[in-house]
């Protein structure tokens, strides 16, 4: 193995176990806050993940969105209803058993698939191909019309969004 | 390079995470931050997908990578309209507890 391949596995677990980490916070810790902290520390871990998969564009667009404004809504969201969690109940409902169950069982699942089926790839090399580009001319081409839907949905949702939570 | 399942899996682990606290939490926060962690992990899926493509497919065919922007951009709209509609419950009901705003059950 060459010095670069085990940097690339120790990068990976490294990654890889910052976003388990953080999901598995998310989903145990008793404060809210510190769960929507972890949760920032997932994307991140994500991000890394992408950096690694060379797909920088959407590393950065998970940074920029995830870890920039949908950690900072959810945690204007928590401040704005805090102060009720604080009675002391679990912060899982009775059915965590069921739930929990139904998780590892589709994870078992998802891993007999993944580890078992045989995966048609190849790794060609991306070096020098500078892809953001193309990354932008193919959504004004290609993809123009799914482009365009999810500018309405994003109007639509932002205006519903004022709607909703206006008094 | 790095085997493709190692990505598969690291996506159903975090899939499967967010599964458990999109079911099992009482707050509703925490309910759409495990929604969050499962879109987080269809574009890990994604996006190793469209690294690890078929033998022959150009490396200019971006339709992993677009996919998980549309994906990015729902995950934005519906954190956006998910906590509206917590905050408009917190006001008219004064709790995010899922348990306790059930006017729809019967």
């Amino acid at each position: 193995m060459s010095i670069d391949l085990v940097l690339t596995y120790v990068a990976f677990f490294v990654l890889a176990a910052i976003t388990i980490i953080g999901g598995l916070l998310v989903a145990f810790v008793r404060n809210i806050m510190h769960a929507a902290l972890a949760l920032m520390m997932a994307f991140m871990g994500v991000a890394g993940i992408y950096l690694l998969l060379e797909a920088e564009f959407i590393a950065a667009v998970q940074v920029l969105i995830y870890v920039g404004a949908i950690a900072v809504l959810i945690l204007f969201a928590i401040m704005l209803t805090r102060g009720l969690m604080t009675r002391t109940l679990p912060p899982e409902n009775n059915q965590w058993l069921a739930a929990g169950g139904l998780a590892l069982l589709l994870f078992v699942a998802l891993v007999y698939i993944a580890v078992t089926t045989h995966w048609p790839v190849g790794t060609q090399a991306l070096a020098g191909t500078d892809l953001i580009p193309k990354i932008g001319t193919e959504l004004v081409t290609t993809y123009v019309l799914p482009f365009e839907v999810a500018s309405i949905l994003l109007l639509t949702a932002l205006i519903g969004a004022i709607v909703i939570a206006r008094e | 390079m790095i085997p493709l399942p190692y990505f598969l899996l690291l996506g159903a682990a975090v899939f499967c995470i967010g599964l458990f606290a999109a079911l099992a939490r009482r707050n509703a926060v925490a309910i759409l931050m495990g929604i969050e962690l499962m879109l987080n992990a269809v574009n890990i899926n994604l996006v190793a997908f469209w690294r690890y493509t078929k033998p022959g497919t150009p490396t200019w065919d971006l339709a992993g990578q677009i996919f998980a922007l549309f994906v990015i951009t729902l995950a934005a709209a519906e954190a956006a309209i998910g906590l509206a509609l917590i905050i408009a419950i917190y006001r008219s009901r004064d709790t995010v507890n899922v348990e306790d705003v059930d006017i729809m059950k019967w």
